[in-house]
């Protein structure tokens, strides 16, 4: 007998503003991962920065994948399978902290996504559960 | 015989390893966090482990992409530092113990855990910035240390209850090594921290200060935190406590702690870092 699972597996779709990052989405964001991989690498982040769509254009990312990269629209490429871990390194070629790219899918400023943060950070209360609205 | 004599777990936010190298560590905003390092760095010299086994995880800079590993064990003779889009931090090279992986690898999987072994990685912040906030700046570290990667980004990841098992196994398996050697287990990441999405900056500092407490006295009261929970609780990302699990599982029952140290924020994530000595 398989084992009884210990929550239902679309429960993982009931936290807000959350994208938790399952092995589908993992497939889905797994050529543009492939690029921000590549950034791993010094000759590989200049060659993106001199030209960053024909650089682009060497990786079987869809096309929305690609203009999300260009446009720097983190929130758009979690939707489009990203992954934080992935995406940070584009961030860090950009030169770009991962304070204020993490701010950047906030809603908020980097200033005042700073500032929250300073003072104790985003409280959960509200934001645990879609369903629950607690 | 090989014994655990101890066990260390912090944080390994990638910008306290940035600070560290750009020597910003007496700036107003990161003092107070490296204050929160200068009991480790005294005890360490007392306490100097011949081998650390630092359980933490690959921030898709060797794994991740291709493959995903749910426990994977670094079989290398040493590791690098990882280039992860800034440069290599400027850290000594890990050296590994081969020796001892090579027993604990044998054990685990006598014990059931069907584990990886890695022949070539690099390693990130994830390993790097727990040596660096306990040994200082260094030319050499004064350990070995067998790095072991856990999944915990890409979902299904493990259970904290199957981390629990794995630092039993662990504890198991260093008991039998044959040489005198003495062990510590490390366990990274956290605490809690959300870095993606409208509800990035989550910081719970109830459920981390519990977390602790439970941590030095009542540490099975934890393993059946669902990971569900530890992502709604903690963040997408908090649930890199179930890391410290297998140190904790490790040590055994009965552990003095002789550190606790938490704050609010280091960049996006809230800091927390203890050291346990084992009894007996």
């Amino acid at each position: 007998m398989p084992r009884t699972r210990l929550y239902p597996l679309e429960d993982l779709e009931d936290i807000p503003g959350t994208k938790v990052f399952t092995a589908r989405r993992s497939r889905q964001g797994y050529h543009l991962h492939k690029f921000c991989m590549s950034l791993m690498k010094e000759e590989n982040r200049k060659e993106f920065k001199a030209d960053e769509r024909a650089y682009l254009d060497k990786f079987k990312m869809t096309e929305e994948q690609k203009e999300a990269v260009l446009e720097r629209d983190l929130t758009r490429l979690l939707e489009l399978g990203g992954n934080m871990y992935f995406l940070v390194k584009i961030a860090s070629t950009d030169g770009w902290s991962a304070l204020k790219a993490v701010s950047s899918m906030s809603g908020m400023s980097a200033e005042e996504y700073s500032q929250m943060m300073q003072s104790g950070g985003r409280s959960p209360e509200g934001l645990r559960s879609i369903r629950d609205k607690n | 015989m090989a014994r655990i004599t101890g066990g260390i777990a912090t944080s390994h936010v990638p910008a306290i390893g940035a600070a560290f190298d750009l020597g910003k560590t007496e700036e107003p905003y990161w003092k107070p966090i490296f204050e929160g390092y200068e009991f480790v760095k005294e005890w360490i010299k007392d306490n100097t482990p011949d081998v650390v086994i630092l359980v933490y995880n690959d921030h898709a800079s060797s794994l991740m992409l291709d493959i995903v590993p749910t426990f994977a064990l670094g079989f290398a003779e040493e590791f690098e530092s990882a280039d992860e889009g800034w440069g290599r931090r400027p850290v000594p090279v890990v050296k590994n113990h081969l020796d001892l992986a090579a027993h604990v690898a044998e054990q685990l999987v006598i014990d059931e855990f069907d584990l990886t072994l890695i022949n070539e990685m690099d390693v990130d912040h994830g390993c790097t910035v727990p040596l660096s906030l306990v040994f200082g700046e260094a030319e050499e570290w004064p350990c070995k240390v067998i790095p072991l990667a856990v999944n915990v980004t890409q979902f299904p990841t493990p259970s904290g209850e199957r981390c629990w098992k794995l630092g039993e196994a662990i504890r198991n398996a260093v008991k039998t090594f044959p040489e005198d050697l003495n062990v510590q287990v490390w366990g990274t990441g956290g605490m809690s921290h959300q870095l993606q999405g409208t509800r990035a900056g989550l910081i719970n500092e109830e459920f981390d200060k519990r977390f602790l407490e439970l941590l030095a006295h009542e540490p099975e009261e934890l393993k059946y935190i669902t990971r569900l929970e530890y992502l709604r609780e903690t963040g997408t990302e908090g649930i890199e406590l179930i890391m410290w699990l297998i140190m904790r599982a490790a040590l055994g029952y009965g552990v003095e702690e002789k550190h606790r140290f938490y704050r609010v924020p280091a960049s996006n994530t809230a800091v927390g870092h203890v050291v346990y000595e084992t009894k007996s």
